[in-house]
């Protein structure tokens, strides 16, 4: 039925993607992406798989061919990171707009400048308005699942809209792991062809990428929105249907220890297996601390979260990226405005960890957790939002 | 070679669409449908006949039409034939589809020269026709790598101190050649039969073709507008806008011009030339000149021409 | 259906994609016009030149000479330009 191999979270997503019957990739190289690429690069040049690779000139091309093949109703796949998510940034929104339901693989790494390779969330989450599908990796067996995962929501047909499965740089994308795999044959069953809805097929023809000017383009940017409200119970259908193949079951988010938490930590990716590690040691010791991670950030899973933090006194939401200007980062806006809408009155401080590829040890999460706990016994919040790692 | 009466009367690209009156593109892009043999999918960069032909919600073209940003057409374009191609390999589709990608100068000769060279070197089967109204007419006539020298634009402007575009043209074609494939050309509408045989070339070709064609712009060029299909025959009979095409690297000239017209000829009409036609400017009709003659030279020994 | 009868977005097709081909036909350009194109059809040669040339395909081929579709014809001139004997004249539009 499956069996378990040895691979990076790179390996893992170029694994799917070859399990995936995709029609095309193209894509541009870039550190630490580059090994879903050259993966899969071996296995077209070793007859593995039918898909056509085009090896373009840069990232901005290769979202553009994406699109194109999408557009003809082929199953397509890309990934980047980092510098080269940001050049392909116009071509991120016109690939939502025109609903390609485009796979692509991220392995987060931090904005220049100064350059930099290593892992932080900064480039997703400067495209996070771009109207994809955003769902985030804790480890190389996420990585593999939710790619699977990602083909069958973004082609379902209330949805149509791409996805991106993001895993730290490096720390997920070069890290050997165990993970188990389907048959070929199983996850072929689970992907089948993509059933296209609207294709550019030269028998019936029709015009894609019109000019929209003031009477047409919003109600074009409604329909998104509407399609990004139908992805969850796409991803609850999807989910339900692997889990039967495979014994693993995903949802929005994960939580771990909630049940009688006093504090806990809300993070994306890796971070939160370590967090998870540290809150099961302190949890021995009798500190009430939990953690709640979303796979998936947009849309964002406002509800569950709210749900899930509902017994919490405090709650600390770690962001890997930094959005200057603003009183918290991504996530941290996203959680806040959240429990505002709900009404909840919780207290919550934001960190701003790891960029750059700065470690997050496990004493510094036990450190969030102490702070966690004390805002939880004060009901104050002495530093909303905090840099923790970094030199002074 | 065809007549004007074997040309299917079938418009793919019909009437209604808002390009100028007597705007080249209308007419590069009727001629161009004119050619096609086959199942044909257009790919259409960012510009004037991207824009004027498919406002919402109406479109003018009757074939399958994807417009997804000013730069990328031959990425497009690379994307689409290459879904083609895996399609086919799983039996989805057993036709062989033509692709031809539209762009104009600033889609092609600036941002679009990067997509564009990519494509070429990777070997995709397509057709890319550049609509040359030299600059980018679209956002309102800037200058673009396509400019000729001494011609006006908003961003070379005719001013007392520098008269309008200092550079010079980029050799489009030369470029394409490089890359190594099997076909490119120019062309001008003004000779409808060379064009369209050309297009039809380029889709028979199994590769990247490229066809470079003068498109005359009223507003933009500041012509009177009856006079685009006259001053797309003056750009070639003054020599120009050398009609050539480039054969697996092999240079052979399509039109020839044993007694040119001079190049003042074909400036004079134009509106965006008006200030070189001054004391203190006109020393730059020589320079034009000069570099018609010049490239006339080059283009002509490449071609093996005395 | 809002007010001015332009339809919304549950109803418009997904991602901007127009389903009728040509439908640019529906938007009458001939109300551009200033000058209108008169074919004199005893001169008219059908060489086809005006129709090869017209950026708006607004020429008739009819069987032994053309007509100008006014319905899309811009007026811009390039048919009574180009017609190497002369049959067409552009006279000011009256409205």
């Amino acid at each position: 039925m499956s069996r378990v191999m040895g691979l990076t979270g790179d390996e893992a997503i170029a694994y799917a993607v070859k399990q995936s019957n995709v029609d095309v990739v193209a894509a541009y190289p870039i550190t630490p992406q580059t090994i879903i690429v050259e993966a899969f690069s071996e296995y077209v040049h070793n007859g593995e798989v039918n898909t056509e690779f085009v090896c373009v000139e840069s990232e901005h091309s290769a979202m553009s061919a994406c699109i194109g093949s999408s557009l003809t109703g082929a199953r397509v796949f890309t990934a980047s990171s980092s510098q080269g998510l940001a050049l392909m940034h116009e071509m991120l929104y016109i690939a939502s707009g025109l609903r390609c339901p485009i796979v692509m693989g991220v392995a987060n790494r931090a904005l220049s400048a100064p350059i930099n390779i290593h892992g932080d969330h900064s480039d997703m989450m400067g495209s996070r308005d771009c109207g994809w599908i955003q769902i985030y990796g804790e480890n190389a067996q996420e990585a593999y699942d939710w790619t699977l995962q990602a083909f069958r929501i973004a082609e379902d047909s209330n949805v149509l809209l791409p996805v991106t499965v993001n895993i730290d740089g490096f720390i997920l994308s070069h890290s050997l792991e165990g993970v188990e795999v389907l048959e070929d044959g199983d996850a072929a069953r689970f992907l089948s062809t993509r059933k296209p809805v609207l294709t550019i097929d030269p028998s019936k023809p029709i015009t894609v990428g019109a000019l929209c000017l003031t009477d047409y383009y919003f109600e074009m940017k409604c329909q998104q929105a509407e399609a990004l409200k139908e992805t969850p119970k796409a991803i609850d259908q999807v989910s339900r249907e692997y889990e039967s193949l495979t014994g693993r079951r995903y949802s929005f988010i994960e939580t771990y220890g909630l049940e009688d938490a006093q504090a806990a930590i809300l993070c994306l990716g890796s971070t939160a297996g370590t967090a998870k590690a540290v809150a099961k040691n302190l949890r021995s010791r009798g500190k009430k601390v939990g953690v709640i991670k979303p796979w998936l950030y947009r849309p964002f899973p406002a509800k569950e979260i709210v749900k899930a933090a509902e017994n919490l006194e405090a709650l600390a939401v770690l962001d890997r990226a930094c959005s200057f200007g603003a009183l918290y980062g991504a996530l941290g806006n996203d959680v806040v405005s959240a429990l505002y809408q709900e009404g909840k009155k919780l207290n919550v401080f934001n960190v701003v960890y790891g960029l750059g590829g700065r470690d997050i040890a496990p004493f510094d999460i036990e450190a969030i957790f102490k702070e966690a706990l004390e805002v939880a016994e004060t009901g104050l919040v002495k530093e909303p939002l905090k840099f923790v790692g970094v030199r002074e | 070679m065809v007549t004007l009466k074997e040309l299917t009367t079938e418009e793919l690209f019909t009437s209604g669409h808002r390009l100028c009156a007597g705007c080249g593109a209308g007419t590069v892009a009727r001629m161009t449908l004119k050619a096609l043999r086959g199942p044909t999918i257009a790919v259409n960069a960012t510009g004037c006949l991207e824009v004027s032909s498919t406002i919402y919600p109406f479109t003018s073209w009757k074939i399958p039409w994807v417009h997804v940003a000013f730069e990328n057409a031959a990425a497009v374009a690379s994307g689409i034939e290459s879904a083609y191609k895996a399609l086919a390999k799983r039996n989805a589709w057993d036709k062989h589809v033509d692709i031809i990608a539209f762009a104009g100068d600033g889609g092609t000769f600036d941002i679009g020269i990067q997509a564009l060279s990519g494509a070429l070197e990777r070997g995709h089967d397509f057709l890319y026709i550049c609509y040359d109204n030299e600059a980018y007419m679209n956002t309102g006539i800037q200058r673009s790598g396509a400019t000729p020298h001494g011609a006006a634009t908003t961003t070379s402007p005719a001013g007392t101190k520098i008269p309008g575009k200092p550079e010079f043209k980029k050799d489009l074609i030369g470029i394409c050649a490089a890359h190594g494939i099997e076909f490119a050309a120019t062309a001008s509408p003004a000779y409808w039969n060379d064009y369209i045989t050309k297009v039809r070339r380029g889709l028979e070709v199994e590769g990247p073709a490229v066809i470079h064609v003068y498109s005359p712009c009223p507003l933009g060029m500041r012509h009177d507008s009856e006079k685009s299909i006259e001053l797309a025959r003056l750009a070639v009979q003054t020599r120009y806008w050398p009609v050539y095409e480039v054969e697996k690297g092999k240079y052979k000239l399509n039109i020839k011009v044993p007694k040119p017209k001079p190049v003042v000829d074909y400036l004079k009409p134009q509106g965006r030339f008006r200030h070189l036609f001054t004391p203190q400017f006109q020393h730059e009709l020589d320079v034009i000149q000069h570099w018609v003659d010049e490239n006339w030279k080059r283009i002509t020994a490449l071609c093996g021409e005395a | 259906m809002s007010k001015e009868g332009k339809p919304g977005w549950k109803s418009i097709p997904l991602g901007g994609i127009l389903l009728e081909p040509g439908s640019a036909m529906k938007y009458k350009t001939g109300e551009w016009r200033a000058f209108k194109p008169i074919v004199d059809q005893k001169k008219c040669i059908n060489c086809l030149l005006c129709w090869i040339y017209c950026p708006d395909a607004a020429i008739i081929r009819l069987e032994k000479f053309v007509d100008v579709d006014y319905d899309y014809c811009k007026g811009c001139g390039i048919c009574a330009n180009e017609c190497p004997v002369k049959a067409i004249t552009m006279v000011e539009e009256k409205r």
